[in-house]
């Protein structure tokens, strides 16, 4: 048998018999079908567009198309005082304002090379790891929704809004807080935050467990996502994955331990990494395991800076804040582990302005979602739902 | 036609009550479990998903409208009635129109022989087992006419997966059923009823009476899930993947009869395992000693009473499954149906019929 030729896409075959008789084969013309899955659709976690070419339920190709909440931050940074920055950055991650202000803010400090007052440290590491908590809750509640299960969704924003309380008595804000200001933070942390924050504590981590116990180890679920989108550790360290992404894909990599900032090296907690045994390393499953994880080590962080916070007081945060931010020329790279990843910002000022020549901030959910191609090849539509969720998009982010 | 002498005759007395040439009796005796159906399916049973997912998600729920919100759903059916009436403009009319009608047909056809109580039934077909779960199959094609009448993608994806699930399904869910037919020995629903009614309450029904029975009630229970597009088998519907599936484009009035059908086909479902399996309209309390518990809890309206009882059970089952399980992929749903659920109830078919045999 020898093959003669093809012709359309393979749908035709001619072929030579042994026998010397040719045969034309003609294969059932399929059409392959444009799908827009969004701007507006349930599961894009946003406005996030992804052009489908679907063969049936087969996803061939998802293009995603971004730009739908392009706000121009990094236009605008370059117009305003540095200070006045910091409520920008709340409106880019917003599902975690707390992490974002602190990237900003310590890289303008390490541009300025100002000390910091220990206990606006510690105020500042028990704030971002409560945001932390309240964006993995939010991350797992809406992976839940996207595979189909409700419940988990309110449980885990019924906890999530013990955090939004507690940040709102500190900071006066639910969601844009503008909270951590350079040089210190807005208001000191009220009288009995400690014991409110231990009572959440307390409160938490039982529904950690229980969330645990209805979600991921749900039989269904896990059928849904083990072994579904994997990414091998080399590929995604060249795709520039961060956080929760790379970590699991079996990569230990976590900015507070790797690059170490605040008060960090002084506390002890792990960076959980998927072992292979309950799921896939660098499937969907893996991802999310990593959120469920780490909030715990969240906790355990929190517990530990309540302990080690100092107590002074009539303690004024905004003592050290520099009155007129003026930084001497020259440029600077800070980043900090967000609940998404890396985020880093990229500073330059000219050593003359009160205003950033130029602000660029390297986007955590950005960098994850350019692997989306790659992850959505060949897979069904249903899994393609699922691998959108693990990547956890926050939009305000991505376009920023 | 056949039921017991003694049954028929409260129904035989209703039925003869007319007036003049009106059949007024006929009427009534076939109303009565539509007009229920309606109340029920408009009102409690969208009220009472409402509820138990609220109380099942820490919240309350509807609490506004009426006593713990009581009206609510009919301050919805007033919202849809009033939307306008949108069909939109690249669908096909005639298909997108006669959509919802199919769905609710089918979905309510099948009460007809459903029976109530000794004397509530509408037809008591000798094949009533058959029609039952052969006219369920209409559904199928409302939602393929609603479906690819829209001209939406999203409705087209579900519908062709909403007619590849239902009609894989049935096959475990009719093979089920007929365990069910075999140990009674009739395809008439009131007849599968009174064979399983006895001095005993609950002993006498078919899942505690035979060894072999919980396979094909728990596979027919598994299938009617999966036939009514619930949780964790709604892919037709989910809506995180396909927006809405195959009811997308509908709104107003249209979105109200597809609603209603589907919390139809619920109880529907949940009335055909209770009769098939826990003995329709019987009641379980059993006579113990000289306490006649099962004599004072039969008759006619007892009869509508625990049939109710038992559907709603179910239903309620049916809610909590959703509000706690994923959802299955398409080929998932698939591989249960074909390699597990349809091996499975064939061997309960078989050992069915050897139990029958032996006893």
């Amino acid at each position: 048998m020898q093959e003669l030729g093809k012709a359309e896409s393979n749908s035709i075959r001619i072929t030579r018999q042994d026998d010397q008789r040719v045969t034309i084969e003609k294969d059932l013309d399929t059409e392959h079908m444009v799908l827009s899955m969004g701007p507006q659709h349930p599961s894009t976690h946003g406005v996030l567009r992804l052009e489908c070419i679907t063969d049936g339920e087969v996803i061939v190709e998802a293009e995603p198309y971004l730009g739908y909440l392009h706000r121009c931050f990094e236009k605008h940074c370059e117009k305003i005082d540095y200070p006045a920055i910091v409520p920008y950055t709340d409106r880019m991650d917003y599902l975690a304002g707390m992490n974002s202000e602190l990237a900003y803010c310590i890289t303008v400090e390490k541009l300025l090379d100002i000390e910091i007052p220990r206990r606006v440290e510690f105020i500042r590491v028990i704030t971002s790891e409560l945001n932390r908590i309240a964006s993995h809750l939010v991350a797992i509640g809406t992976y839940a929704i996207d595979l189909g299960a409700f419940t988990p969704f309110l449980f885990c924003f019924r906890d999530r809004e013990h955090i939004m309380n507690l940040l709102e008595w500190i900071s006066g804000a639910r969601m844009l807080y503008n909270y951590i200001w350079i040089g210190g933070v807005a208001y000191d942390a009220p009288a009995d935050f400690k014991k409110r924050v231990a009572e959440f504590v307390t409160y938490f981590r039982p529904k950690a467990v229980e969330l645990y116990k209805l979600l991921t180890e749900n039989e269904i679920f896990v059928k849904r996502t083990k072994g579904i989108g994997i990414m091998p550790a080399d590929v995604a360290i060249n795709f520039a994955w961060s956080g929760p992404m790379l970590r699991g894909s079996g990569v230990k990599w976590d900015l507070r331990r790797n690059d170490p900032y605040s008060v960090y090296p002084e506390l002890d907690f792990d960076v959980p990494v998927p072992d292979g045994k309950f799921s896939d390393v660098g499937d969907c499953l893996s991802r999310h395991l990593v959120r469920a994880l780490e909030m715990e080590e969240s906790l355990k962080i929190i517990e530990q800076c309540l302990d080690k916070m100092p107590e002074q007081q009539g303690f004024d945060p905004r003592a050290v804040i520099p009155k007129k931010i003026r930084p001497k020329a020259g440029e600077v790279y800070g980043r900090a582990e967000n609940p998404r990843g890396e985020l880093g910002y990229y500073i330059v000022s000219d050593g003359k302005s009160t205003k950033p020549v130029r602000c660029k901030a390297r986007s955590s959910c950005f960098v994850n979602l350019a692997a989306m191609k790659d992850l959505s090849k060949g897979q069904l539509l249903p899994d393609l739902v699922a691998i959108i969720g693990s990547i956890d998009i926050v939009l305000g982010e991505v376009d920023r | 036609m056949s039921s017991s002498p003694s049954l028929n005759t409260w129904s035989d007395a209703l039925s003869g009550l007319s007036i003049g040439w009106f059949p007024l009796g006929l009427v009534i005796i076939a109303a009565i479990p539509l007009v229920f159906i309606a109340l029920y399916a408009l009102t409690y049973g969208v009220y009472g998903e409402r509820k138990i997912s609220a109380f099942m998600q820490d919240r309350l729920g509807p609490m506004e409208v009426g006593f713990w919100g009581l009206l609510q759903t009919l301050a919805d059916i007033l919202k849809l009635l009033q939307k306008e009436d949108i069909v939109p403009k690249m669908a096909d009319k005639f298909l997108f129109v006669i959509g919802p009608g199919i769905l609710f047909v089918g979905s309510f056809l099948a009460f007809a022989v459903l029976p109530f109580g000794p004397a509530f039934i509408g037809a008591d077909l000798n094949v009533g087992l058959f029609y039952a779960v052969g006219i369920v199959a209409l559904e199928v094609v409302g939602i393929l006419a609603a479906g690819w009448g829209s001209n939406n993608k999203w409705a087209l994806y579900g519908a062709v997966r909403s007619v590849a699930q239902i009609v894989s399904y049935e096959i475990p869910a009719s093979i089920a059923l007929l365990c069910a037919a075999m140990l009674a020995g009739t395809l008439s629903m009131q007849q599968i009823t009174m064979m399983q009614a006895g001095p005993g309450g609950f002993m006498h029904w078919f899942l505690f009476t035979n060894p072999i029975a919980w396979l094909p009630f728990l596979i027919y229970f598994i299938s009617s899930l999966a036939e009514t597009n619930r949780a964790p088998f709604d892919i037709p519907e989910a809506e995180s993947e396909l927006v809405a599936g195959y009811f997308t484009e509908y709104s107003g009035m249209k979105f109200a009869v597809i609603f209603l059908a589907e919390y139809g086909s619920m109880f529907m479902v949940s009335a055909i395992i209770s009769i098939a399996f826990l003995g329709g309209w019987t009641s379980p309390l059993p006579n113990i000693g000289g306490l006649e518990l099962n004599a004072m809890t039969s008759g006619p309206v007892w009869g509508a009473f625990w049939i109710i009882m038992k559907g709603f059970f179910f239903i309620f089952v049916q809610m909590w499954l959703r509000w706690t399980l994923p959802r299955l992929r398409v080929d998932q749903l698939m591989y249960l149906c074909w390699k597990v659920l349809t091996p499975f109830s064939l061997i309960a078919f078989v050992l069915t019929a050897v139990w029958v045999i032996n006893h």
